[in-house]
Formats: structure tokens, C-alpha cells, sequence
């Protein structure tokens, strides 16, 4: 019945049907989001319906979405308390006026940073309207895709994650609308999962997540595990300074509120520097950084050479003894 | 609901190499189907019995007047902007010309003044060498005066180091230029001007979105999923032949009466003035080469230079009068035009007590434009009048918004202004020359062309701009309009300071040349 869709639709489709048709559990969870968000918290949440009377369930559909790593439940570097908080917001992603209205505002000097950037490493037409054209890029915490369509028009292959399922589901649903951007493969899945499959991409871009994440240090190195040999890897943050926590938590949260309370965990900012050892250490050399201003009464978000609050790192994945698989995903 | 449903199953047999087709090349489209026209029975059109699907578009232009055939020629002309799927939907017969006008035939009396500002533009655009091959006349003489006799000022080019102040040039030249070089960028321009009207207009409705969320717990068919979703987003647009099209974007640039900006329920604030404009060319015995501008009590008058021996009049005046201008003979209306750009209404003005009042009181100042000491001149008599009179009612008109979800509106869409200064089409190319550029800025971080924060961008730009602008020539338009003794005085002497202060003439200067942002007594 769904041969005809396109994958990324097909997917979206399924993850819905998950929700439906999952069982029980499956949809209870997803009413208190913190039970059901990572693939080994519905593991878990399936183990436990086992043994208590199965669902009555519907033949058809199966379940879930594909991707999670094999084996038995993965440590994920994400924590689930995050996850629900994120959760419970997910269906605003879209509203350029709603709660992700910075990140809206930021987008595109967001993705000035990564399109300048990407254009000079990989040697690519900055005039190009497609320059990311033959890139395999992955989103890393993708959201509701505000990040993943725009590098898809400009021509990238993306594969999109996010931990939790109602963004992607959201995120698939709004890039189906668009032949451009319905190319993109989203999945609810994490990096640790994607980098037991294997899988390699020539851009791994992570923006705003780490300062999310249970241990940064791991997510680096998943992230690193990602990127082809040469390959770059990009990663934003909020600054742990005096500076950010005025602007980004009390402006933001709690005086504009532009964020829901709580969205940000004080002690878990990363200063530049922590950032660029930690990824260092993942074998990333960081070389480009910049900070993002923004300016009251424009409305407007800029590029600036001052990390102290938001900022953009840039790093090259050293080169290692090269993998064939890499070569493969850099020929294909 | 069935056959609905039958026809969205064998829509996505194709809906893939469709889609590819849209992304790569122009939109694939077949010419007008001869008689008995398929009705816009959506989705799909039958063309020579070939069932084609509509047209998929990034930008939709409607209106191919100067401001819509400007922006088209700029996203044609830019690295980013050039592979973008652009339509332009006029059934104006101007469209289909594809040679320059010749030279020798009489001047329309449809003229716009342009400035320096979109000089730059077209020739950014390479539009300009177009006009430079047709009639253009610049001008580096202004000539302000009023009919009290208390004021004038001349402006020269040369006080602000340039080599002109404008250059008149007919509409139908202007349109043209731009419809060649849209040409030359392109490989079929057939495929690209839809010669015909625009009927109605639907926007995404939040609803219909929702509708594709698969929430209802009926799974949803994948015909519907596919051609229906990629819609959804979508403008669609009927068309006066039958033909449906569907855009990311549309560009209202119909002109101060537009049907998009009706139909997007966008609202306007307004007056007409109680005044018409009176048009047509006028020939001389000598060429002119000078801008001349005479508030009379009624309203101005201009007379500019178009080339050769004619010239170009707009003159403001009420209804009624603009009737009587209208139907009376050529020579009387030759008569009446001579008289009020001369003696008629009111004195020459000459060296008065003002005058030397003003000298004294600015004399400290020093540094003063080359032409303060140039004399008043009379402007060269007209000795015919060469073309049709047209009179149009005026009107003073701003959108409220330029911009919302899909849809941006440009030029006498957005706004019209009196037309004394000549900056109506002025603030439509700066319109087209922003709006072009925001959509590259769009495309180069991948931002969807229709998406309302990106289109804000533009809105921001410009609207301070025309504001400004309108505003100014309002004021100037209320402040002559009234006959008030005290009023005069205040007004010739604004003529007089205007004269002697040189910076702020050349602000002044520099501000209509479309130069300097904010207005003059800033
Ligand atoms: C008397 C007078 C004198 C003027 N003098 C000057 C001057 O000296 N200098 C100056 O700069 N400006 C002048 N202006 C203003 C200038 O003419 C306008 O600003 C300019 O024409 C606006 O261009 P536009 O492309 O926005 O609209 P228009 O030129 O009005 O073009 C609109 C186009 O849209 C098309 N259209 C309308 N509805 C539809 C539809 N439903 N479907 C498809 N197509 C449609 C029309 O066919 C037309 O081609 C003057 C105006 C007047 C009235």
C-alpha cells in the first residue's frame, strides 16, 4: 500500500503509524514523552509491555522506525530528561513566531557560517545556488528540520536525526511538502547508534544540542566517528559566561521568553576552548570559530568575532588511515 | 470523491520524474490550447489531449509593467537567482515586442524620470545599454519656481560633482530595455511571459496543511501523499486562460489597483487628492535640456526634456479643469501651457527685499552651490502639442504590509505617490532591486523563496524608504495646494534657502537622485 511513497515520506508515515498502531505503551508514551523519546527507552517500554498482556494490535504496519543499532540497548550520550522537555514543544518548530523564533532568527547566519565555510574547504562555487551538491551531510539533532532543508536546497544529500520521534516526525512531514527537501532521510535515532551502523558522512553539523548532551566529550567523539577522514564537522553552542546567562537563559527564558524555562542547564554550557579540546581529542582539528549577535533593534542576528554568548565552531576530521568505506561515500 | 481520488493515484505514477523535471528545467509548458479551453478543473489540463500537469513555479510575477519585468531581469541576471522557475502573467500586448524602439517616431507622453540610483540598477541588471539604444534624454538643469513671484532655485548636476540629475525616458522604453535583456538571459522567454490574466489566487490555508498530517487514523492513500502534498504548500494561481499554476512565490506588480493585494485581504491607507495630471508631448523649436517645475495654485506643472525638440508635460491640476485641458483645442491648450510656464498666475521671480534679506542672512554660511548665482530662466516655448492628451485622477496610497506568507508586493502595488518629483517608478525599481536581492539572500542559505521571514527582510528595507518619500511629497503637494498669504512667504522662503544654503540643497539634490536614505531636513 505505501510502495508508492517516497522514502522519506514512507517514513514519516511509519513512525506515525508507530504511534497508532504501536501498541498501547507505544502510545501512552508518547503523551509523557520522557518514556518513549530514544530508541532504548521504547526498547525498554517494549520489554515491559511483554510482560504484561500484549496490545491488541493491527496486523499491517510495522512498527518503528528502522534504524536503531542492533544488539542490546546502546548508551546514548542523551540524557531523557532533555529529551521530554524538547518534546513537549515539538509541535512549534515551524511557527517562525513561536518558541523557536531565535533559532528561526539565527538560521540563516547560522547557515552563512556553514555554507562559507563548507564552500571553502570543499572547494565548491560560492555563487553556486546548489554548492553542497554530492555532499553527504548529516544533521545531527535535526529538530523539526530547520536546519536539514535548507541544506538539502542548497544541494546536499541529508540524512536528518533526532532523538525524539515527534520531530522527526514533523520535520518528515514538512520536507514532503517541498520535491526539494522530501529527498531528506530523517530518522529517530541518535549519533552513537548511526556510528555502530557505520555510517559516514562528508559534513557532520550538530548545532545546538551539545550543551544538551549527558556526556559532551562522547557526543564529540560520535560525532567525529561520523566524519569521513578530511571530512568537517560543525558544531554551535551558547557560551558558559557572565554574558550568556544573561542573555541566553534570563533574556531568552524567563524576560523575551523566547525559550520555554529550563531549556538550558547553566552548568552544562562549554566555553569555546572546552569545546575545541574536547573535539581536539576526537581527533577534529577546530579551524574556524565565530560568534552570532544579535542585535535588538534590527531583530537581527550577525556573524561576529565574539564568542561570549552563541557561537560556531568549524573543525576537520584529521586524517586517519583511511577507511574504504569513506572513499566509497566520497565517490559516490 | 472517487474519480478525485482515481486521478491522484495516476498523478503519482508520474509524480516522480515530474518533480525531477521541475527542479532541473523551466517549467515544461504547452502553448494556449486552441479553442474550447480546458476549464480550471485543477490538478490537471488537458493540452492537444495530453493531459499535462500545471505549471510549478518559484516565483510568480504578476503584472509585467516596469516594476515586474524588473525584478524578473534581476533574478534572471544573478549567479543565485538564476536557476529559479520565474513566470511573468501580463496579457499586455507590450510583451510580446522583441526589437528596440526606433527613435524617430514621436514620444509617448507616458515618461518616467529616472535617477541616478536606477541608472545603477539597470546597468547592475545590463539593462541599461537597452535604453541607451532607444530615445533617453538626461537632463543636468532643474528649475523650481512658484507662481508668487517670492521664490525660485536652480539645481545643476555640478553641485554634487555629478554629470546629470536624471534622465527622462518613455515607459514603453523602459519596459522594453527590460524585456530584451530578460530575453537574453533566457533561452525560450515564450515559455516564461504568460499572456494573460491573473483571475484568482489561494493561499495555503493552515487547514489544508493540517490535513496532511498523518494523524486521522486512516492511512493516507499515496497519490493524495505525494502531487497533494507538494501543493499544499503552494500558491495557486488561475489564470484567465484556463491554465492553473502553482508558485512558492508571488510578486504582486499589478499596478495601484492590484488584484493580488486584494485578494491577499492586504489593506492600504489612501486619499486621492482632489487633483488629476494632465499628459501628453509637447514640441519646441529648440531642444531642452533643463527640468522645469512651476507650482502653480492648482497644482504643478513640469515640463521635461524627452530628446530631439520635445518635451514631456505633466501638469497637476483639479478634475474639472484637467476635463476642459483636455477637450479644448490643441493650440489653446499650447496657449495655456505656455502661459503657465510663464507669466500666467503670478510674477517672474526676481530680486526682492526677500531676496536680499536672504543674501544677508546667509552670506555667513559661505560655500555656496555654484548655481546660486545662476539667473531665472523662462522655459522655451512650446509650439505644438504632438500627442493624445491623457488625464489621470491621482492618488496617494501605501500598503500596509508589502510582504506575508508567499507573497510580496512591489511598485504602485505597494505604493503610489504623487507624481511630482517623478519618483513613483524610482521607489518601484528600488523595490524590485531590494526584493531581488533578499531572494538571492534567500537562496544562498537555503532559505524557501516564499517564507515570510526572508520576505520581512525586504519589507523592512523599503518600506522606511517609501515612507519617507511618499510622506515628503505629500507634504509638498498640501503646502502648495493652499493659497495663504503668510503660507507663500514661509514657502517662497523655503524656495530661497533651498537656493542659498548649499548643503542643504544638495541634500535635496541627493535625496531625489535617490542617493541619500533619509530625507532632506534630517
Ligand atoms: C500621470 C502620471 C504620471 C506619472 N509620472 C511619473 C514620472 O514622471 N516618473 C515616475 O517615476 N513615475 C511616474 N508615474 C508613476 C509610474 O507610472 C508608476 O509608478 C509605474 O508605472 C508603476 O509601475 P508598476 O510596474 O508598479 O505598475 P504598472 O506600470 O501599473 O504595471 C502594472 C502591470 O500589471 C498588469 N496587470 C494588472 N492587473 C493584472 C492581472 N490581474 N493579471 C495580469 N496582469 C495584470 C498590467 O497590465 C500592467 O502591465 C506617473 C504616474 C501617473 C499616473
Amino acid at each position: 500500500m505505501l510502495r508508492r511513497v517516497p522514502p522519506s515520506l514512507r517514513r514519516g508515515l511509519l513512525s506515525s503509524a508507530s504511534t497508532h498502531y504501536g501498541g498501547a505503551q507505544i502510545l501512552n508514551s508518547s503523551h509523557s514523552p520522557s518514556k518513549s523519546l530514544l530508541p532504548q527507552w521504547r526498547r525498554r517500554a517494549s520489554v515491559a509491555s511483554t510482560s504484561a498482556p500484549p496490545p491488541p494490535r493491527p496486523p499491517s504496519p510495522p512498527r518503528g522506525p528502522s534504524r536503531s543499532g542492533g544488539g542490546g540497548p546502546t548508551v546514548s550520550s542523551l540524557n531523557p530528561a532533555e529529551v521530554a522537555k524538547f518534546a513537549a514543544i515539538a509541535e512549534t518548530w515551524w511557527d517562525a513566531s513561536g518558541p523557536f523564533k531565535p533559532l528561526h532568527l539565527m538560521n540563516p547566519t547560522r547557515l552563512s557560517f556553514i555554507r562559507s565555510t563548507l564552500c571553502r574547504h570543499f572547494r565548491r562555487d560560492p555563487y553556486s545556488s546548489k554548492p553542497l551538491e554530492g555532499l553527504k551531510v548529516i544533521d545531527v539533532g535535526c529538530g523539526g528540520g530547520i536546519l536539514s532543508e535548507p541544506l538539502a536546497r542548497m544541494g546536499a544529500t541529508v540524512t536528518a536525526i533526532d532523538a525524539v520521534e515527534k520531530n522527526i516526525k514533523i520535520a518528515s512531514i514538512h520536507a514532503a511538502s517541498d520535491p526539494t527537501t522530501a529527498s531528506i532521510e530523517y530518522c529517530c535515532t541518535t549519533a552513537e547508534a548511526l556510528v555502530k551502523e557505520k555510517r559516514l558522512f562528508d559534513a557532520v553539523i550538530s548545532l545546538e544540542v551539545i550543551e544538551h548532551v549527558a556526556n559532551p566529550l562522547e557526543f564529540c567523539e560520535s560525532l567525529s566517528a561520523l566524519t569521513v577522514p578530511n571530512g568537517a564537522t560543525v558544531v554551535s553552542t551558547i557560551n558558559r559566561s557572565m554574558r550568556a546567562y544573561a542573555t541566553a537563559i534570563v533574556a531568552a527564558e524567563y524576560i523575551l521568553r523566547w525559550l520555554p524555562r529550563g531549556t538550558h542547564e547553566w552548568s552544562k554550557l562549554v566555553t569555546p576552548e572546552e569545546l575545541s579540546l574536547m573535539l581536539q581529542k576526537a581527533s577534529i582539528s577546530v579551524e574556524e570559530m565565530a560568534g552570532f549577535v544579535y542585535n535588538p533593534l534590527s531583530g537581527e542576528w550577525s556573524l561576529s568575532e565574539d564568542t561570549g554568548v552563541n557561537y560556531i565552531a568549524f573543525g576537520i576530521k584529521k586524517n586517519e588511515t583511511p577507511s574504504t568505506d569513506s572513499i566509497k561515500a566520497r565517490l559516490s | 470523491m472517487l474519480s478525485r481520488r482515481r486521478c491522484f493515484t495516476a498523478a503519482a505514477n508520474r509524480i516522480r520524474p515530474l518533480a525531477r523535471a521541475f527542479c532541473d528545467a523551466p517549467a515544461p509548458r504547452a502553448d494556449a490550447a486552441p479553442g474550447g479551453a480546458p476549464g480550471s478543473q485543477d490538478r490537471t489540463q488537458e493540452v492537444g489531449g495530453v493531459k499535462a500537469a500545471p505549471d510549478v513555479l518559484d516565483v510568480a510575477i504578476v503584472g509585467g509593467g516596469m516594476v515586474g519585468l524588473a525584478v524578473a531581469c534581476a533574478l534572471s541576471n544573478m549567479p543565485l537567482t538564476k536557476h529559479l522557475r520565474v513566470a511573468i502573467i501580463d496579457s499586455n500586448p507590450a510583451l510580446k515586442s522583441r526589437n528596440h524602439l526606433t527613435k524617430n517616431s514621436i514620444p509617448d507622453s507616458r515618461v518616467s524620470t529616472v535617477t541616478p540610483a536606477t541608472i545603477s540598477f539597470f546597468k547592475d541588471i545590463g539593462a541599461w545599454e537597452h535604453v541607451q539604444q532607444q530615445r533617453h534624454a538626461f537632463f543636468g538643469k532643474m528649475q523650481v519656481w512658484d507662481y508668487t513671484g517670492l521664490g525660485y532655485t536652480r539645481y545643476n548636476a555640478r553641485d554634487v560633482g555629478k554629470e546629470y540629475l536624471g534622465c527622462v525616458v518613455e515607459n514603453k522604453v523602459l519596459c522594453n530595455s527590460l524585456l530584451l535583456r530578460f530575453q537574453e538571459e533566457l533561452d525560450d522567454i515564450e515559455s516564461v511571459i504568460y499572456p494573460t490574466r491573473l483571475v484568482s489566487l489561494t493561499f495555503p490555508s493552515i487547514s489544508k496543511q493540517a490535513g496532511m498530517k498523518p494523524t486521522s487514523s486512516e492511512p493516507l492513500s499515496a497519490g493524495h501523499a505525494t502531487e497533494e502534498l507538494h501543493r499544499s504548500n503552494l500558491v495557486k494561481l488561475d489564470l484567465s486562460d484556463g491554465r492553473t499554476l502553482y508558485s512558492k512565490l508571488v510578486i504582486g506588480a499589478d499596478g495601484s489597483k492590484s488584484n493580488v493585494r486584494q485578494i491577499a485581504g492586504i489593506k492600504t491607507t489612501g486619499w486621492n487628492y482632489p487633483q488629476s495630471a494632465i499628459i501628453c508631448t509637447v514640441e519646441h523649436v529648440v531642444e531642452n535640456d533643463c527640468a522645469w517645475q512651476r507650482f502653480l495654485p492648482s497644482g504643478p506643472i513640469a515640463l521635461l526634456p524627452i530628446g530631439n525638440n520635445f518635451s514631456n508635460i505633466v501638469w497637476t491640476m483639479s478634475p474639472e479643469e484637467s476635463l476642459r485641458h483636455k477637450s479644448m483645442s490643441p493650440e489653446e491648450f499650447v496657449k495655456s501651457v505656455n502661459h503657465a510656464l510663464d507669466f500666467g498666475y503670478g510674477p517672474h521671480p526676481r530680486s526682492s527685499a526677500l531676496d536680499h534679506y536672504m543674501e544677508k542672512f546667509f552670506s555667513g554660511i559661505g560655500n555656496t552651490a555654484a548655481s546660486t548665482k545662476e539667473c531665472f530662466e523662462v522655459p522655451p516655448k512650446a509650439t505644438g502639442v504632438v500627442s493624445e492628451r491623457m488625464a489621470f485622477p491621482l492618488s496617494l496610497m501605501h500598503s500596509h504590509d508589502y510582504v506575508s506568507k508567499r507573497l510580496a508586493l512591489v511598485g504602485d502595488a505597494a505604493h503610489t505617490v504623487h507624481p511630482l518629483a517623478g519618483q513613483g517608478v524610482n521607489l518601484g525599481f528600488g523595490d524590485a532591486a531590494a526584493l531581488a536581492k533578499v531572494i538571492a539572500e534567500g537562496v544562498s542559505v537555503g532559505s524557501d523563496v516564499g517564507d515570510l521571514t526572508l520576505l520581512q527582510r525586504y519589507e523592512k528595507d523599503r518600506k522606511a524608504a517609501n515612507v519617507a518619500m511618499t510622506a515628503v511629497l505629500d507634504g509638498f503637494q498640501k503646502m502648495y495646494s493652499v493659497d495663504f498669504g503668510p503660507l507663500n512667504v514661509v514657502r517662497a522662503a523655503a524656495f530661497h534657502g533651498a537656493q542659498y544654503i548649499s548643503p542643504l540643497k544638495r541634500n535635496i539634490i541627493s535625496y531625489a537622485m535617490g542617493d541619500t536614505k533619509w530625507p532632506i531636513f534630517s
